[in-house]
């Protein structure tokens, strides 16, 4: 078969990156303008407040002219307070005394906060509670290389860093715990106890819903395994999960795949950086978006070691040629590891009656094989 | 029913004059356009030539879209999908320094027009609101929906919620613009006011160009204008339009529409990565994605003179467009798709529903497995025939429930007195919700999206399109060769001859006509007979019964005269038992006779459903397997 004149072709999908020691660039922004807490050349851990923001409180609508038992185009000439003024939770901020003094009706401040809007339109007033604060953890520790003045910071670390494939549950972190001795055992109820609390438990192939239950009850921050299956996902949120844009679950456990969904051994490589790793702290996140700016869930693993590469997208994007490592991500090759083996020119028919641009690609276990391109990624390791 | 709704730009065909106006070049002296649609994922470039006083087209180029970080630049995907057809073609059309597009054609390089419809970074995303959700609500969403907007939530005083639950929803979305609607003209105004309050009070910030005003399209009781200017103007950057819902027989959405259009390009689009550059290249304005789709399908409606349901089945969404009886009306379902909200699909139409479609035996929890490997790993394709069959299967089911979402839109005008038979029982809204849609008045239905553009026989498109549909009649089927009906669409604001000449030749494909008769009766008695009076002469008789399909071929450049004679109770169009006389198309399927009963009726078990689907498949000649031993096994 003869090969592509270039000599190298790019993967439609890139591959997920697994690297035992990288410099990591971690831009820590707010999501509106607020104030920057620490200054460049610090260092900082997990949970350094790195920035600080307010968001307008919680607004509420008291429908006041109805209260009060005034005109609602007159309901300004009742009111205590003026829009723009601070109040006081309990505090009258609006009244009428009529009938000789005998009737009195008055409203009330529900809480601290503001006095936004008067309506002459509904006789509606809107106050407002005191600002609410948004906190910007470090999340990983290292140093502050630069700071975008009321925007946030960038953290530059050293890590061990393993993408993902799928996850759910925010940032997180805790101490690496190997539950499964091998890449090809599931994470079952039984393994994990209250000892695990606070910790990330790395397993093999998958992990059942009872064992994330158990795992949410007792404590644990994290979950890394090979595969999880759509059910057991579903049975452990209580509802299914329509579009991949994750991270957001009200849980206090992360779980991430790193391979897919159904049962699935974790790739050898990861599993065993993973086994090295054990005993340090990783900050882990299951927050995951396929569409618009792809985010796959991340394991990192933060060390003193001084490192020549540095992470960036052009590395996930490197061409493919003959010999480079892949893995099928679709049937009937599904999560099998190989090589490329060539990259034959044009269009090929598949079995479905498609045609396609193919590669061949030799597997680990010595069967070369057709697959689409689009059905391929790359390792990068 | 004889309400009354806007002209909704029913005449697409006549080309905007302002815009023609702008153009560089005068249309009939124009010989190359460039067209492009720059999508959330893919930006596709088509190039278009007119030959012998006729408009082809010639080429396509395709480039990741480069919206997000790191490129923020829409621009560069477009440079780069451009650049695919210069290398195709040999034709140059960028500027040497890649700047823009060098017009006009100098009889060497160069092209006449350039035009492109945008859906990067998720399209127009739009919150509406309005009084009643059965009333203002849905005529603003509908108005939403035709200027090409992903309606993320409607906010109606009756919507279920309470005040501080409307805040929240409202400040955790971050929507490109808001819609407010609500009330009649002459109405009372607090109302109307209480909405805005509560739409001004949550602080919605928006979702490109942070620290910009939210642009807010007002087109409520127009006696509250002046209190909405006083109130809104200083936190919104507001455009007041008239109301498009007057009173409760009227609905009048074009002004709303045009306004969305106005602030998408002034206040959205500047505020996309690379946008402004993209502005200055074209000389007519960008459109959104789906409208430019819309517009597309309005052009196959106005050129075949019949009732036409369109549907563009995406990764992501599925938008769902018709026209009946001149009504356009648009639907996006935005999480129903076959990449992205694969897993949607699976989610609304329950696990199930999506294996009725598959005559195998096969395990429930691995196909759902599969369906969730698809979401996370989106630009895969099918290797396998149960890889594609379960997805042929999952299209089905998105489009049943596109074509719901879309019936609940296009209704009659409810709370119109006219209509409302109103007794202590029944409430504003009862009742009133049927669709307009008579599937039996529909002539056509168009297609397209990747699954039925990438489908490798032409008939698992036509079944995947009735199975989804279920058009009762007789029902002309086409689909979309490569994906450019957005590109065709754009162009047919300014130059509708050219953009349907292209549709014509090179973009339409007619897979065949559909008969379908509206009944159902016991399994095996007979639905109708057919006498087709063929090309060549030939007389060719048939008969179905109930449960049978059965493919008759007729090329797509013929016609055939038929006499159409349903049995009993069955209807093609004339009444129940009425004989039809009619000309039938063909396509590059023929003529398919569906007698399995409308509504369409799956065998119970799953042994007799699994049978009768593979008699289906084998009448059409569906995949390339044995239908008496249909294993399909992956090696």
């Amino acid at each position: 078969m003869s090969e592509e004149a270039e000599g190298k072709v790019y993967a439609y999908t890139p591959g997920l990156k697994v690297t035992k020691s990288i410099k990591i660039r971690k831009d820590r922004i707010l999501p509106l303008a607020g104030t920057v807490l620490v200054k460049e050349g610090d260092r900082v851990t997990f949970d350094t407040i790195v920035a600080q923001a307010f968001i307008p409180g919680e607004p509420e609508i008291l429908n006041a002219a109805p209260k009060l038992n005034v005109l609602k185009p007159r309901l300004n000439e009742y009111m205590l307070k003026q829009v723009g003024d601070k109040i006081v939770e309990g505090e009258i901020i609006g009244q009428n005394i009529y009938f000789f003094g005998l009737m009195k009706k008055f409203l009330y401040a529900p809480f601290d906060g503001t006095l936004e809007t008067i309506s002459k339109y509904s006789g509606r007033v809107i106050v407002r509670g005191a600002p609410i604060p948004i906190d910007v953890k470090a999340y990983v520790p290292g140093t502050i290389v630069e700071v975008i003045s009321n925007q946030g910071v960038i953290i530059e670390t050293t890590a061990s860093f393993i993408q993902g494939i799928f996850g759910i549950g925010g940032e997180s972190f805790g101490e690496i715990h190997m539950i499964t001795e091998t890449e090809n055992e599931p994470i079952t109820e039984d393994m994990i106890t209250s000892e695990h609390a606070g910790m990330v438990l790395v397993g093999g192939s998958i992990v059942t819903a009872e064992a994330m239950k158990k795992a949410n009850e007792v404590g644990v921050v994290g979950i890394v395994t090979g595969g999880i299956s759509s059910k057991d996902l579903t049975e452990f949120l209580g509802y299914e999960i329509g579009v991949a844009i994750t991270g957001e679950e009200a849980i206090n456990i992360t779980v991430i795949a790193t391979e897919s969904f159904g049962e699935m051994p974790m790739a050898k490589h990861t599993f065993d950086m993973l086994k090295e790793l054990e005993g340090q702290m990783a900050s882990i996140n299951g927050s995951t978006q396929i569409r618009a700016g792809v985010v796959r869930p991340e394991i990192m693993v933060p060390h003193l070691e001084e490192v020549e590469a540095v992470l960036s997208d052009e590395n996930l994007d490197a061409g493919m040629t003959s010999g480079t490592r892949v893995r099928a991500i679709r049937a009937p090759y599904f999560g099998k590891l190989g090589k490329v083996f060539s990259l034959p020119k044009g269009l090929q028919q598949l079995e479905t009656e498609s045609k396609a641009r193919v590669m061949e690609i030799e597997f680990d276990d010595g069967v070369i094989a057709i697959v689409p391109r689009a059905n391929v990624e790359l390792i990068v390791e | 029913m004889d309400d009354k709704v806007s002209s909704e730009s029913n005449n697409v065909w006549v080309a905007d004059a302002a815009a023609v106006s702008k153009l560089r070049v005068a249309p009939e002296k124009m010989q190359y356009i460039l067209a492009t649609d720059v999508g959330s994922t893919t930006t596709k470039a088509r190039f278009f030539h007119k030959k012998d006083g006729v408009w082809r087209f010639l080429q396509a180029g395709e480039s990741p879209t480069t919206v997000e970080a790191p490129y923020e630049d829409v621009t560069m995907g477009v440079r780069n999908a451009v650049a695919e057809v210069e290398e195709l073609t040999g034709h140059s059309i960028l500027t040497a320094d890649g700047s823009g597009i060098m017009y006009p054609y100098d009889g060497n390089q160069g092209v006449d027009l350039y035009c492109t419809t945008s859906s990067a970074g998720g399209g127009l995303q739009m919150t509406v609101s309005g009084l009643m959700m059965n009333v203002t609500a849905m005529s603003a969403n509908k108005a939403a929906t035709g200027a090409g907007a992903i309606v993320m939530d409607i906010i109606a005083l009756d919507d279920g919620r309470r005040d501080y639950q409307k805040i929240q929803r409202i400040r955790s979305m971050r929507p490109d613009m808001i819609l407010a609607a609500g009330g009649t003209d002459g109405g009372a105004i607090d109302r109307i006011m209480e909405t805005l309050e509560l739409i001004k009070s949550s602080k919605p910030r928006p979702r490109l160009g942070e620290g910009f005003s939210l642009p807010l399209v007002y087109a409520g009781n127009s006696d509250a204008k002046d209190s909405v200017k006083e109130y809104m103007s200083d936190a919104f950057a507001l455009e007041i339009v008239d109301n498009l819902r007057p009173s409760l027989e009227v609905e009048i959405t074009e002004p709303a529409r045009r306004a969305i259009h106005d602030l998408f390009m002034e206040h959205v689009m500047s505020h996309a990565p690379g946008y402004n550059n993209l502005m200055k290249w074209t000389d007519i304005d960008i459109l959104p994605t789906p409208m430019g789709e819309g517009l597309a399908i309005q052009l196959i409606a106005s050129n075949t003179g019949e009732n036409t349901i369109g549907v563009g089945l995406g990764g992501a969404t599925t938008n769902v467009y018709s026209i009946f009886d001149e009504r356009f009306v648009r639907s996006v379902s935005a999480n129903l798709g076959m990449s992205y909200s694969i897993c949607n699909v699976l989610k609304e139409a329950g696990l199930d529903n999506i294996l009725r479609w598959i005559p195998l035996d096969v395990d429930a929890k691995d196909i759902e497995d599969r369906l969730r490997n698809k979401m996370i790993r989106p630009t895969t394709i099918p290797q396998t025939l149960l890889e594609l069959m379960i997805e042929q299967a999952v299209a089905r089911e998105a489009l049943r429930l596109g074509m719901e979402h879309h019936k609940s839109l296009a209704t009659r005008l409810k709370g119109a007195r006219g209509e409302l038979k109103m007794t202590v029982f029944t409430s504003f809204s009862d009742d009133l919700a049927e669709t307009y849609i008579d599937m039996l008045k529909i002539g056509v239905i168009a297609g397209t999206g990747g699954l039925l553009s990438h489908a490798p026989r032409r008939a698992q498109s036509l079944i995947t399109l009735t199975d989804g549909f279920q058009p009762e009649g007789v029902t002309r089927l086409f689909q979309d060769s490569v994906f450019m009906m957005p590109h065709l669409g754009v162009l047919s604001t300014v130059y509708p001859e050219a953009a349907w000449q292209v549709f014509d030749k090179d973009c339409l494909i007619r897979l065949g006509t559909v008969i379908a008769p509206r009944g159902v009766s016991n399994s095996g008695t007979s639905v109708m007979s057919i006498e087709l009076e063929m090309p060549n002469g030939e007389t060719v008789t048939e008969s179905v019964n109930m449960g049978e399909l059965k493919r008759i071929p007729l090329s797509e450049e013929h016609t055939a005269k038929a006499i159409i004679n349903p049995r009993g109770r069955f209807d093609v169009g004339m009444g129940e038992g009425k004989i039809f006389e009619t000309e039938i198309s063909g396509g590059v399927v023929g003529i398919v006779l569906d007698g399995r009963g409308r509504p369409l009726q799956l065998p119970e078990s799953t042994e007799a459903r699994n049978r009768a689907l593979l008699d289906w498949w084998r009448a059409l000649d569906l995949y390339p397997i044995d239908f008496d031993n249909p294993e399909v096994t992956e090696k």
